[in-house]
């Protein structure tokens, strides 16, 4: 498996691309295109403009080399904890402070209003404090009791 | 002096490191600033402490062991950098060539990271020339740069965000909108209480009728005419008086809770006009209409019906409670004795229905929003033919919502079969006490039947009190999120003491340093710009570079989250909001019409403006021509968004109703975007004019539209690249050069294809 480009961090910590054509181009960014409806596919190189520079359908087919490198880019970038439970609110109406269990570890944040909880499907809701960072509920039927009995007062 | 010190920054630390950084830092080293981050290079949740000394960089790792410390040295030739994504801020430490550590925290720290980022930056200064390199000249709060008072107050503009959590007692927060008509609640009250006693007169009649009339009739009596006649019109009385009572306490406690809920209808209504676009931009439109129309009417019939009816029951209990025990204590405990199991029945019921009927607001606004949402994009749903489409999202929406109302109305059907089981088993307990009283001798048959004539109504009572619970529970949800829009502080507040626009302004504006957040996204980053009065900038720039979002800065509709905006050398935040737009003219890409005649869209932001002024500010605009060609002239009716009109017509209307409140400063908002060539040089004919002697500031998609301009600024991804006029930027060959030859080649492509369409005519 060969990709028709090949992907490094400088010592600067930032990330190169070098394409077939030789071009190097620093600073580039991986993204998501689908970050929660299909994580592992449809995945972007931009460069330092935002222009494109490698479209990547499934990261199966990417060299092992490359996808170290994609995943350590994309883990020090992305920034979507994901509510594992809801320990407890310290109030129904809002502004609420919500201590909960996420994937990365427990916090607790402000939820400014009730129009902060977005609704992306039936079950994938996303929640997002007073400061910006969007937390994810990705399937609100396989919390636990407490946490949807919690929650079920926002929605 | 020293050591002092050092004491004294390190005072400042949090106190779960106080220990552990003191073991770490010399007794000649100064604390200079500190962060504590929360979260670790892996970006999981996990609390570290980074501090800068005026010798070191020291950093603490949560082990389990107990921090673990890493230090740097400050030496010249280290930077560090400051930047955030998604909601999270990244300050990265690096030499000239490597990076060398890397801090990651959310947003709730990032004022304190700035802060950090700048001592470190003026001690490497100092350590690198020997000197630093300016003395901060006057205090700035670190994250929005507003001048501060003293240095480490609290800024007022960016500390404004308060997370205080509400009072649950929403209905008790109506006091505020009932005070001024306290007078007439208390003549009310009286009333009602006067009434209510009427009504309990003809229970405690029976008891003499039924002793000393019937039973000594049928004890071989005669009965007493003179005592019936007495009794029966003292029944009577009552009951008239109980009528007038009655009549005028709910007639004024209507008019009252009409007038209350009129209030809160205008005020929620002017205070959501105040909020910003920010507030807007987060709602919908359906939910803002459902919440000011059907809630606050919600609350209204909960203030006129039911919690008259609620005092009502209150009272009765109260005085039918009286009456029972001066009667007879032992039968009235009897009869009390269900009264606590419903009181309990109802504080349990309540919680569960008051969740409920919030989630029934929700959903309802969710069906709103539905409608909202489809009938003004009804020629989209029509041109991809998702007439079922969006039919099936109501019905799901609506289904929603019926599947929600089944489970409370569940819970609620429930309640009240059984107050009214209780009642009857209450029943049937007095009667079954009194039959054993009465035979005892230690009652009269008169007691026991006004004790059930007493009890009918008092179970009545309590049976209305319950279904009085769910109404409550409605009006409190409906104030709740009334109290909502009542409680949003408008981002974009009004200065406590406005400073007053100089007369005339001159119009000049100076955009320093200035940082625009939009959630986590930053949108303008580090922008400064200076434009003289009279002169015209045009913003260029690919779309999403923020020129859009510039404007909406100016103009004030969102506040900047760093940096100043100053119009004549005053910041724009300290200016009173409508005096400060009252000078601003802005023409946008989609013109808004409202519903009235084209006279009053004309005058929308000067409504006493003379008919002399309109037709001069029509002329101007080159409108006057086409609105006389209409039946009604200036007064032809124009529609909700100006149908009827073309796009052009309204651009012009929207040209007239700036130019007639002959603004310094002319903000123009893609303004020709939208309309055709032919079309477009005649509102440019109108916008020349407009242009005329103002400070202006222009977006135009097509470069060629800016040829007026007397300096072209170029954003690139909320960054200012290139300023200049036409010629200088061509030449630099830069951002500009390239979007003029990529709408150079666009339009020469075009007139390719039209000359091959037109020489195919003719072969033709």
């Amino acid at each position: 498996m060969s990709d028709a480009f090949s992907l490094s961090f400088n010592p600067l910590g930032e990330l190169v691309v070098r394409l077939a054509d030789d071009s190097l181009h620093t600073k580039a960014v991986v993204v998501r295109a689908f970050p929660i409806a299909e994580p592992d596919r449809s995945i972007s190189i931009l460069g330092v403009e935002g222009k494109e520079l490698v479209w990547i359908d499934d990261l199966s087919t990417v060299s092992p080399a490359n996808k170290q490198v994609i995943d350590r880019a994309l883990q020090m970038r992305e920034f979507m904890p994901e509510i594992l439970r809801l320990d407890g609110v310290n109030s129904f109406s809002t502004p609420s402070t919500w201590r909960v269990q996420t994937s990365r570890g427990p916090t607790e944040f402000v939820l400014k209003g009730e129009e902060d909880i977005k609704r992306l499907s039936t079950n994938t809701l996303i929640v997002a404090d007073a400061h910006g960072v969007q937390f994810l509920i990705r399937d609100l039927p396989a919390l636990d009791r407490h946490t949807r009995k919690l929650l079920d007062r926002f929605l | 002096m020293n050591a002092s010190l050092s004491a004294n920054a390190n005072f400042m630390l949090p106190f779960e490191w106080k220990a552990s950084a003191s073991a770490q830092l010399s007794p000649q080293e100064n604390v200079l600033a500190w962060l504590e981050v929360d979260l670790d290079v892996q970006l999981q949740f996990a609390k570290g402490l980074l501090i800068v000394t005026d010798q070191r960089i020291l950093s603490a790792n949560p082990r389990a062991s107990g921090p673990e410390w890493q230090c740097w040295t400050l030496q010249p030739g280290l930077v560090m950098d400051h930047f955030d994504y998604a909601g999270v801020g990244t300050l990265s430490l690096r030499s000239i060539s490597e990076q060398i550590a890397v801090w990651r925290f959310t947003l709730n720290h990032n004022v304190l990271a700035m802060r950090l980022q700048e001592a470190f930056a003026a001690r490497v200064e100092v350590i690198t020339h020997g000197r630093a390199l300016q003395l901060s000249v006057a205090a700035r709060c670190p994250q929005c740069k507003l001048p501060l008072e003293v240095e480490g107050d609290e800024c007022p503009v960016c500390n404004r965000e308060q997370h205080a959590p509400l009072s649950t007692w929403g209905l008790f927060r109506l006091w505020r909108f009932g005070h001024p008509y306290r007078w007439q609640l208390l003549a009310g009250f009286l009333l009602t209480l006067a009434s209510t006693a009427a009504t309990l007169v003809p229970p405690y009649l029976t008891m003499p009728l039924m002793d000393d009339v019937l039973i000594p009739f049928q004890n071989g009596q005669d009965i007493d005419h003179d005592l019936v006649v007495l009794y029966l019109g003292g029944l009577f009385a009552a009951a008239a008086l109980a009528w007038v009572l009655g009549w005028a306490k709910t007639y004024i406690l209507a008019l009252v809770s009409e007038r209350i809920g009129a209030d809160l209808r205008t005020t929620a209504y002017e205070h959501l006009m105040r909020l910003s676009l920010e507030y807007f931009g987060g709602r919908r439109t359906g939910d803002l209409m459902n919440r000011i129309g059907a809630e606050t009417d919600r609350i209204n019939v909960f203030l006129s019906v039911h919690l008259l009816d609620f005092a009502t029951d209150i009272l009765m209990i109260l005085m039918t409670a009286v009456i029972l025990l001066s009667i007879d204590i032992r039968l009235a405990a009897a009869t009390l004795l269900p009264l606590p199991f419903i009181i309990w029945l109802i504080h349990v019921v309540r919680d569960k229905l008051r969740t409920g009927f919030e989630k029934i607001d929700r959903v309802w606004s969710e069906l709103t929003n539905v409608l909202s949402d489809t009938i003004p994009g009804i020629r989209v749903v029509k041109a991809f033919a998702q007439e079922r489409r969006e039919a099936n999202r109501f019905r799901d929406a609506n289904k929603h919502n019926m599947a929600v109302n089944d489970r409370i109305n569940f819970v609620w059907s429930l309640f009240s079969p059984t107050v009214t089981l209780m009642t009857e088993v209450g029943l049937l307990v007095v009667w079954g006490f009194g039959i054993w009283l009465v035979s005892h001798h230690q009652i009269t048959v008169g007691v026991l039947t006004a004790f059930l004539a007493y009890i009918g109504r008092f179970y009545t009572r309590l049976d209305s009190m319950s279904r009085i619970v769910s109404h409550t529970q409605k009006a409190a949800a409906g104030a709740k999120r009334i109290f909502e829009i009542l409680d949003h502080v408008s981002s974009v507040p009004e200065a406590s003491c406005p400073q007053k626009l100089p007369t005339p302004l001159q119009g000049r504006i100076d955009i320093e340093d200035v940082g625009f957040r939009y959630g986590n996204r930053a949108v303008i980053r580090g922008l400064n710009l200076s434009i003289q009065p009279g002169e015209m900038i045009g913003l260029v720039g690919q779309s999403g570079s923020g020129k859009s979002t510039l404007v909406n800065l100016i103009c004030r509709f969102y506040d900047i989250s760093e940096g100043a905006i100053k119009v004549d050398g005053i910041d724009i935040r300290n200016i009173a909001l409508s005096d400060y737009r009252s000078h601003i003219g802005l023409v946008l890409q989609e013109p808004y019409l409202f519903f009235g005649t084209i006279a009053d869209n004309i005058a929308y932001g000067k409504p006493n403006a003379s008919r002399q002024d309109i037709v001069a500010a029509a002329r101007a605009a080159h409108a006057h021509e086409f609105i006389l060609r209409l039946p009604q002239g200036y007064d032809s009716l124009v529609g909700e968004r100006g149908q009827g009109l073309s796009g052009g017509e309204r651009q012009r209307i929207s040209i007239a109703r700036a130019l007639l409140i002959n603004p310094r400063i002319l903000i123009l908002d893609e303004a020709t975007a939208s309309v055709d060539t032919e079309t477009e040089q005649e509102i440019q004919k109108a916008l020349d004019n407009l242009v005329q002697g103002r400070t202006t500031i222009a977006i135009a998609h097509r470069l060629s539209t800016l040829h007026k301009a007397d300096r072209l600024v170029v954003l690139e991804q909320g960054e200012l690249v290139e300023e200049g006029n036409h010629d200088t930027l061509m030449a630099k060959q830069g951002a500009y050069w390239r979007l003029y030859e990529a709408q150079a080649k666009n339009a020469e492509a075009d007139r390719v294809k039209l000359g091959d369409i037109s020489r195919k005519e003719d072969i033709v």
